[in-house]
Formats: C-alpha cells, structure tokens, sequence
C-alpha cells in the first residue's frame, strides 16, 4: 500500500478554486462512501478546511492512484479537469508522510504554528473511521501524526505568542492584571475592529463591558450583544474611573483622551492601573501619558511590534521542528518497510528455524547418544511441524491479497519478529 | 571540624548550588523554577535547621547572638517566608530572585567569627527569642518584597517599554506582583511593630529604660517610619505598583544597613561582643 497526497492549498491555489473543491456539508462523508465502492483508493482521510482541500489515500499503484484521485476530485465537483491541474499537488511515499507531520504541525500553515489544523486533522480522520474508510496504514500514519504533532508543539515554541494584534492585546491583559474576569473593560467605537478586541478579550473572562459611540444606538446594539451597557459619548471619560481596560477604535482628528483626561482619571481611581488599547488609525490616545505610573498604552504599532517578534521566535522555532519532523520521519518509513512481504518471510523463517534447533539440540542432548535413524526421525519430525505451522502465513504472506498490510502486520506481530514498531 | 560548623557548609554549598541554577534559569526558556533549585534549597534547609539546633542546644539560647548567628537566622528566617509563598501562590522564577539575597547573608554570615557567645547575664532572659524571632520574621517578609519589588519593576520595565522578551514570558501579572509585595508589608509591619515593643519591655528590664536612642534603635525607627509611609501612601492617594515596589526594594535596603551596617559601623547596645 502506497501512501498518496493529493490536493490543493493555499500554497498552490486561490481561495476562488479552493472553495469549488471543498468538501463541506455532507459531501465528505458521501466522497468516502464513493471512494470506498469505486475501488479508487483502499483508504481514506480527506481534511477539507478554508485553506485546504486535501486527500490522504492509500493505493496499490501509484500511477494509476493519482489518476484516479485526480479524475474522482473533478467528476465529484463537477469541476473541469482543466482547472485542476494548474493547482494540484502531488505528493507519494516519503514525502507524503512528511507532508502531513508537516501540515499537523502547523509548519505549512499561512500563520506558522496555529493550533487549529490538528483539531482538523482529527477530525477528519474520525469522519473516516466513522465510514470504515482506513485501514491499518492510514490508522498507523493518522496515529503516528497526531504524536508528531503534539511533539513539535510541547518541544518547540512553535505555537507560542500571540501572532495577531488582538491576541497580543489579551496576552499584554493578563500580564497586567491577575484576574481578567474582575475587570471592566470599556469599547469606544463599535466599528469591527474594536469589536474584534473586545471579543477576544470577554472570550478570556472579561465580563463587565461598556460600549460607547458617537451614534447611541448603535453602541446600544452592540452592548446588548456583548450583555455589557451603553454610554453616552460626551459622559465617556467621566466613566474611566471604573475602567481597567480601553479598547479605542475610533476614527478621529484629534485625541479623545488627553494627559489630562488620565490625570484626573488615575486619582480619581487610586492609581488602579489602567490599560488602554488604541487600535485607531490615527491614533485616539495622547502618546504622552505613556510615563504616568500605573497607565499601561499600546497602539497599533506597539502591537504589531510584538507580533513581529513573535513571528520571528515562531520562524526559529520551526527549523527544530521541522528536525522533528524529519527524526519521526523515519522512524516512520522504517515501519513501513517492515511491511514488506518477502523480509517478513525470511524473518519467519529465521525465527522458527532458530527455534526448532534450540529444541532439539535439548532433545537430543537429554536422549543421549541415538542411532542414526533415530536421530534422523526426531530431526524430521521438528522440521516438519515447524513447516507445518509457518506454511499457512507464508502462503498468505505471497498472495498479495487486498489485505496484504494487515496480514503481515498481524504476523509479524503474533511471531513478534524483529523490526517491529515499539508503538502498540 | 565541629558539627555546627559542617552543618553550615552543606547548608551554604547546596545554597550556592539551588541560586546557581535559579540565576542560569532567568536566562533559559523555563516556565518556572525547576524542581532541582527546590530540592537543592530544601536540603540545604535541612542542614541549616540542624545547624540552628545544634548551637541552640550548645549555647543555651536562641542563636543569634552574634553577627555570624544573626545573618544566619535570618536566612533561615527568609526560607520560611519563602517556603510559604512557593506553596500558596506557586510564583514561578520566585526562588531565582530569592536564593541570591539567603546567599548572600549566609556568605556574610560565613566571614563572622562562629564561636556561640555566652549571652551577658543581663540579657538572659525569654523577652531575647521572643523580640529576636519577632524582628527576624519582620525583616525576612521585607526581604521577599524586596524580591517581588524586583521582579515587579522587571516586570513593569517590560511592559513599558513594548518589547516582550521570554523573561516576560515567565514572570507573573503585575497585578498578583503588588498585591504579593503588599501582603508582605502587611506581614512585616506588624512584626516590626512588636519587635520594637517587646525590645522596649526587654530594654526595661534589663537597663531600666524603655529606649536610649541607640543607633540601632534609631535606624529601625527609621525603617518602621518608613514601612508605615509605604502603608499610608498606598491607602491614602494609591502609591502602588512601580512606587510601592521601589519603596520596599529601598526598604529592606534600610533593614540590611541596620541589620550589618550599623553593627559594624556604628557603636552601641545592640553591638555583639
């Protein structure tokens, strides 16, 4: 059995193609039920996301496996072949295993590291376990990815550090206060931007929200949404005092809030500290106030800074697990090839042979001395129980059969013959 | 070599191991401290706790009767201030700005004459533990504010300045940091407090007057005054965070120079013989 990728990706094509390909709905479980009748591929996991389209088979013959993939992908979607094949990439053997600890590990994702894909992954397989759509090689190399995955992601700083500006501002809120869930946030502009911030940040335990906005009303909409409550626009900055946190996306000429405004909020507070987020352009916030104590500012450039730093760490990151990639890589193909049927044969015979003299040399040893024939009988008499016993599982082992993989799995594992994979 | 003083040797060696490691660890991408800066600094607890036995049993009294006694005790002192916080609030990278300071002391503790000092008759008396632990635990609770004090202005540093590195990273919230380092002052006072009442009552008894404006006595008023302006401020117009945490690293900064400096330095009652 022949491992195939076979798909298309941000790497290879626009999202206008992609989409036309995507197996949403039930139109995944449909694809495997048809692979699995029309005899295309023996085994199948198809991972479709908004960023890629991609099928992981297992094939007799590589060749007429990628055709057959290839004509399947276009006939399902109805799509011409033309289309595909500017954006179709083709991958088999090694490299196809390389791929997919790859893409787990986020290594291919647009946003190197993110965590989501493996959920994806996962579930992906667990639709085709769902539809008996694997067999022991992709349940081996799914199972085996999964560990990859999860290695790269404890080992290395892959994943690590926010990468978008509103994760950034979350992760700067919980180095500034203990406990998000005590704090009150406030959300000036209900433009999308802002709206964005603040979500992330009630996702992080926030609960008491105010919004506030030029246009009343729809500071009130967006209120009730976040179950939080409206302010007016000119009684805002009388409303700082309660205020840990200000998320400020609004579009203006001039600073709403002043050194002043800051001042006078900060005493009227007690020097509670107070982070104020502005992610308006220009910004919303006087710089200044940047050396009061107990004010903590970030503007936009502040926090792609950050993001920038924390690309850059991911970047490093990766090289070591892209090394763990290519350690569990191999480890992999020598699995594979242990799958194999004519060293698992001479493996089997080795092993018998190995113990049918033990045995006799013990007999033989307890019986004293024998005549020949004798002697001669009791030889005869191991050799052929011994060929007896294996010639059943050798034969099957030949027959290279539609379940060759198991058997020869299953064999290897019954006489445990040497090479075997320590993962049971 | 005498029991005492091996006793001190492990304790200090295996001190010097637990603050090598903590300071390496600041500097490596460790969540927090490890395990092997616990341990190390535990063992040497040990030792040091059969140490303070043993010379408590030698001497007859608490040992802190001398400058090499007193700095000892009070490292001892700082560990259970420290064990306590590493339990309750699992601050990582906290041993790592801790370990330093118990270092430190137990070195300048290792340079004094370590001979146990008979206490002068005069002095002999129950009021000598009670008012020496009382100070003792004060001193050993501003010294973990001076820890956290540090570890809150890194942290600040940080997050004013807008470029997180991994330290960062690893470092608590500054909200928990001042909360921590106000608790700690809270605990301190008050021990301070007693410490300078019952070193009254003792002073009483043993001279006949309540306070004789001795250097010491003087500098640790000085530190009492300041520990309640740290107090007054914070509650009357919210001097916390950045302000709270540089007042208590200078702070202890005072304990320390009352604690040595003015035994050393300066002449007086409080001088060990």
């Amino acid at each position: 059995m022949n491992i195939l990728v076979v798909g298309l990706n941000h790497n290879t094509a626009p999202i206008e193609v992609r989409e036309k390909f995507a197996f949403d709905g039930d139109k995944l479980e449909r694809a495997l039920k048809m692979l699995m009748k029309s005899n295309i591929a023996g085994e199948n996991v198809i991972l479709s996301t908004c960023n890629r389209v991609e099928m992981y088979s297992g094939v007799r013959d590589i060749e007429s496996g990628i055709d057959n993939i290839r004509n399947f992908l276009a006939d399902f979607h109805g799509v011409p072949k033309a289309l595909l094949e500017k954006s179709l990439f083709i991958l088999h053997g090694r490299e196809a295993v390389k791929h997919i600890f790859r893409v787990a590990s986020g290594l291919d994702s647009m946003v190197l590291g993110e965590p989501q894909i493996l959920g994806q992954i996962k579930e992906a397989f667990d639709i085709s376990l769902k539809n008996k759509a694997t067999g022991a090689m992709l349940n081996k190399l799914m199972k085996k990815t999964f560990s990859v995955a999860k290695r790269t992601r404890t080992e290395t700083g892959i994943g690590k550090g926010a990468v978008n500006i509103s994760y950034a501002a979350v992760e700067l809120a919980k180095k500034i206060f203990s406990d998000l869930s005590a704090k009150a946030c406030m959300l000036i502009g209900a433009g999308e931007m802002g709206e964005l911030a603040a979500r992330h940040l009630i996702n992080n335990g926030v609960r008491n929200v105010t919004v506030t906005n030029r246009t009343y009303e729809r500071a009130v909409r967006l209120a009730e949404e976040f179950h939080g409550r409206a302010v007016r626009f000119e009684d805002f900055v009388s409303e700082l005092r309660n205020t840990d946190i200000v998320i400020s996306a609004v579009e203006v000429q001039k600073y709403i809030l002043t050194k002043d405004d800051i001042k006078h909020t900060m005493k009227a507070r007690k020097q509670n500290p107070v982070y104020l987020i502005d992610i308006s352009d220009p910004r919303s916030i006087d710089p200044g106030i940047d050396g009061l104590d107990n004010v903590y500012r970030y503007d936009i450039d502040d926090l792609n800074g950050i993001v920038d730093v924390n690309e850059e760490e991911r970047r490093k990151e990766a090289e070591k697990a892209e090394a763990i990639v290519d350690e569990e890589l191999k480890t992999f193909l020598k699995w594979q090839e242990s799958l194999l049927a004519v060293p698992t044969i001479v493996a089997l015979r080795e092993k018998t042979e190995a113990i049918k003299k033990e045995e006799l040399e013990k007999a033989l040893k307890k019986l004293g001395p024998l005549g020949e024939k004798e002697a001669e009988t009791i030889e005869y008499l191991a050799a052929s129980i011994v060929n007896k016993i294996i010639h059943n599982p050798i034969a099957l082992l030949k027959s290279a059969g539609e379940d060759q993989e198991i058997i020869i799995d299953s064999v290897r594992r019954l006489f445990s013959l040497e090479g075997d994979d320590d993962e049971r | 070599m005498k029991a005492n003083v091996l006793l001190f040797e492990l304790a200090l060696t295996f001190y010097f191991f637990a603050t090598a490691i903590g300071i390496i660890e600041l500097f490596r991408k460790i969540k927090k401290s490890s395990w092997a800066t616990l341990y190390l600094t535990i063992t040497g607890f040990l030792f040091h706790t059969a140490n303070i036995i043993v010379r408590y049993a030698q001497g007859g009294h608490l040992p802190a009767a001398n400058l090499h006694e007193a700095a000892s005790f009070l490292s001892w002192c700082i560990l259970i201030i420290f064990f306590y916080h590493e339990y309750r609030y699992k601050i990582g990278l906290l041993s790592s700005f801790i370990m330093p300071v118990v270092f430190i002391l137990m070195l300048s503790s290792s340079v004094f004459p370590r001979e146990i000092t008979e206490l002068s008759p005069v002095l002999e008396s129950s009021w000598f533990s009670i008012h020496v632990t009382l100070a003792f635990l004060g001193d050993a609770a501003f010294a973990m504010a001076f820890g956290i004090g540090i570890m809150y202005i890194i942290q600040e540093r940080y997050v004013k300045s807008k470029h997180l590195s991994s330290l960062f990273q690893r470092l608590p919230s500054l909200q928990s940091l001042d909360e921590i380092n106000y608790h700690l002052i809270t605990l301190g006072f008050p021990l301070l407090t007693l410490a300078m009442i019952t070193g009254a009552i003792w002073a009483r008894s043993a001279w006949g007057t309540y306070w004789r404006w001795d250097p010491k006595e003087v500098w640790s008023l000085i530190t009492w005054l300041i520990y309640a302006l740290v107090l007054h401020l914070r509650l009357t117009v919210g001097w916390r965070g950045k302000k709270a945490a540089i007042l208590s690293i200078a702070g202890f900064l005072l304990v320390i120079f009352t604690f040595l400096g003015v035994t050393l330095l300066l002449k007086g009652i409080h001088v060990f013989e």
